[in-house]
């Protein structure tokens, strides 16, 4: 387990490692884990992390709120913690005091659109919305017919939303905004649009993938050391060796990639084409990484971790599901690949070597 | 056990981005006067004894070495980027480049104090190619296997035998060796090798160049008959090399050079698809781009680790892993997408051109300085595997 930076996040890791473990909730087909969590990560003022305190949340700094959604990944917490933390952002972003409780932020694709209407009201569609069914408020990033973009407070009851579920089973909803009147609405800060939001967005799911490959790591490297084949540990094999070796590189790939731009957006003075390499490399080569990482993984623990007994599954099916949410790393591929393309081929390596 | 494998975000310091403009300008003077061309990145015909003088005189060489050496003092981090401009622009630092990364920081350690002082100097200026002779027939990665003996006589030793893929050896003035200078125990077999400075071009030392299937000539056999080397070019421990060679090997094998050397085939293929390009080839781009991003955030990460006096080993092997299948993949990548772009994009025949040479280099990145097979042995070590 990596060391913990600062005090916000070794609290958050101490409650999920009281109240988030891996075994515990895989035997709890209920769900009743979650309320205890919740109750605990509010008590400590997490989801409300990136909230400044005159808007009623914790005000920590954007890196500390990074390092615990690192946490939340390295548990694969399936609570809407990073929903609420990037809903409570982006409302204060408009200085707009979050509600308690549950959020998340619509919309979550950079596809989709909502507006607002000459009345004030919103409307629109968005889908793969993570934890909208379970959220008592929606952040909404909004534009209107001038093309401003606003942000807005909603009251989830008043959005119909259809559920679904993610890879990894967490719901991930269709939400549709028919001429809902919000709580509050206010103009987003100047030059904040979707795409800042979907970057936020991603940087944090490239942290809580990153974090997932760390225990898919640590219980592989673990598991090879117990389990016995051919009258040798597993862990002897030349060739298992060599696959966590591999696993151990996407792990240490997708870690970098995350804290890199994690480190860029806690620091960025203005968003700038540099700042948008490392957040949208992060979301690419993260996704990447839950791929190859995630096989290799399933590969060392054989048939047992294919099975929903074992913990594996928490960790490699979110970390799939996780790379479909604010943007997919085929879309973002194909945003950096335009951005270099019109920078041109002479301007390609100062961009990558920028920082 | 993943507290070995955290990768800080680094970031350049500012002195570093002068001393970029600077690298970049005087690159960019150098391709003018026509010293070289950065869309050749074929080195064959580019060894070029007045580029590593310049380089030299710049104060770019022996960076981070103690000032009464010559050196300059600076950080990794500055030598770095020096290293990647270089590297960037297919500058012709063969001449230089061994001396500088890895045998200057040897001597700086094990050398006697009069050697350091006749040497290290001439490195700093550029006057002087340095080879590495580690790989011998039938060992190459298994140092172990290393045969070619070291036998005391009076007033040093005597060395026979053969040493071979040694890159530059045939422009080389000095190589540092390791040569068994006794059997292995049956406790350790790492036991018995001892590491050597050679003068090379002296009695007793025939180089024979070795062709590559890229048509250059970079590496050679190295056969030694009765070739005496003096008690003072003994480099540290005698039958203790082992551990020496390997912490070397960190400063191999995490540098931009692990991720560079067939980059420009991707700046070349920008140029090709031109500023608007379809999805597919904006999509490949921004992969590729991706990529080359988290690479280097992890090398300059490893620099930092180097800086702060530190031995990452593990994360060396992982950068060298990860960065070399990359860079071996790079040209296979850009030859798809180049098959969809336009038969009149002004840059074609160059991107042809490097496409085919940096397919023919590709199979050597994964080998040279470390198998993959090996590296991956040493990061199963460091997850505590073996």
């Amino acid at each position: 387990m990596a060391e913990s930076e600062n005090i916000v996040a070794e609290t958050a890791e101490k409650i999920f490692a009281d109240l988030a473990d891996a075994q515990t909730i895989n035997r709890d087909k209920k769900g009743e884990w979650k309320a205890p969590l919740w109750q605990a990560l509010s008590d400590a003022g997490l989801p409300l992390a990136w909230v400044p305190e005159d808007c009623g949340g914790s005000g920590a700094s954007l890196a500390e709120g990074f390092s615990v959604l690192s946490a939340a990944g390295r548990f694969a917490v399936a609570v809407p913690l990073a929903e609420t933390m990037l809903a409570g952002w982006l409302l204060a972003q408009a200085k707009i005091a979050s509600a308690g409780g549950e959020m998340t932020v619509v919309p979550a694709s950079p596809k989709d659109r909502i507006t607002v209407n000459a009345d004030g009201s919103l409307s629109g569609r968005a889908r793969g919305v993570p934890f909208a069914k379970v959220a008592k408020h929606f952040a909404v990033l909004a534009f209107d017919a001038k093309g401003d973009f606003s942000v807005a407070l909603v009251d989830a009851s008043k959005c119909r939303i259809e559920s679904g579920l993610n890879l990894g089973g967490d719901p991930s909803d269709v939400v549709t905004l028919d001429k809902v009147q919000p709580i509050a609405i206010k103009p987003a800060p100047t030059g904040f649009d979707q795409a800042r939001l979907m970057l936020m967005g991603g940087v944090a799911r490239s942290l809580q993938i990153a974090g997932a490959l760390e225990s898919m790591l640590e219980i592989s490297v673990r598991y090879s050391n117990e389990r016995v084949a051919f009258e040798k540990k597993i862990s002897k094999f030349q060739a298992v060796q060599h696959n966590l070796a591999r696993l151990a590189g996407e792990s240490a790939a997708a870690l970098a990639a995350a804290t890199s731009a994690a480190d860029a957006i806690a620091n960025a003075i203005s968003f700038n084409d540099e700042v948008f390499l490392e957040a949208v490399a992060a979301k690419i080569r993260c996704s990447e990484a839950a791929e190859k990482g995630g096989g290799i993984a399933h590969q060392v623990h054989g048939a047992i971790g294919f099975t929903i007994e074992h913990i594996l599954h928490r960790y490699s099916l979110r970390a799939l599901a996780w790379r479909d949410d604010f943007g997919s790393e085929s879309y973002w591929a194909v945003e950096l690949g335009k951005l270099v393309a019109q920078r041109g081929a002479d301007e390609l390596w100062p961009l990558v070597a920028s920082r | 056990m993943t507290a070995a494998l955290r990768f800080d975000p680094i970031r350049l310091p500012s002195e570093c981005e002068q001393l970029r403009k600077e690298v970049r300008a005087f690159l960019a003077e150098e391709i003018a006067a026509g010293t070289f061309d950065p869309h050749k990145p074929n080195r064959e015909d580019t060894d070029v004894p007045e580029f590593s003088r310049k380089v030299g005189a710049r104060g770019w060489l022996g960076m981070t070495w103690p000032k009464k050496y010559g050196g300059h003092e600076r950080s990794f981090l500055e030598r770095y980027v020096v290293t990647e401009e270089m590297r960037v622009a297919n500058a012709p630092t063969r001449r230089f480049f061994v001396a500088d990364r890895q045998s200057g920081p040897v001597l700086l350690k094990y050398a006697p104090e009069h050697i350091k002082m006749e040497i290290l100097p001439r490195i700093c200026r550029g006057e002087i190619c340095f080879a590495i002779g580690m790989s011998e027939p039938n060992s190459g990665s298994d140092l172990f296997a290393a045969k070619t003996r070291a036998t005391k006589t009076d007033g040093g030793y005597l060395i026979n035998g053969t040493k071979i893929w040694t890159s530059s050896a045939h422009i080389a003035d000095y190589m540092i060796a390791i040569f068994r200078t006794s059997p292995p125990t049956k406790e350790n077999r790492r036991h018995g090798l001892t590491q050597f400075l050679v003068k090379m071009k002296q009695p007793g030392i025939q180089v024979n160049p070795i062709g590559q299937i890229t048509g250059q000539y970079e590496f050679n056999e190295v056969v030694f008959t009765d070739h005496f080397i003096p008690d003072d070019h003994v480099l540290g421990e005698i039958d203790g090399a082992w551990k020496q060679a390997t912490s070397e090997l960190a400063y191999e094998r995490s540098g931009p050079e692990r991720f560079l050397e067939t980059y420009y085939v991707l700046t070349e293929l920008v140029r090709a698809v031109g500023n608007n390009p379809d999805t597919r080839s904006a999509e490949g781009i921004g992969r590729l781009v991706a990529q080359v991003h988290t690479m280097r955030r992890m090398s300059v990460s490893v620099a930092g680790m180097l800086q702060a006096g530190k031995e990452p080993v593990v994360e060396a092997s992982i950068v060298k892993d990860i960065g070399t299948i990359w860079e071996q993949q790079l040209p296979h990548r850009v030859r798809e997408l180049a098959a969809f772009v336009e038969e009149t994009a002004t840059n074609r025949e160059t991107l042809e051109k490097q496409l085919d040479f940096a397919i023919k280099t590709a199979p050597k990145l994964t080998i040279q300085g470390g198998t993959t097979e090996v590296l991956r042995g040493i990061i199963a070590r460091g997850l505590g595997l073996r």
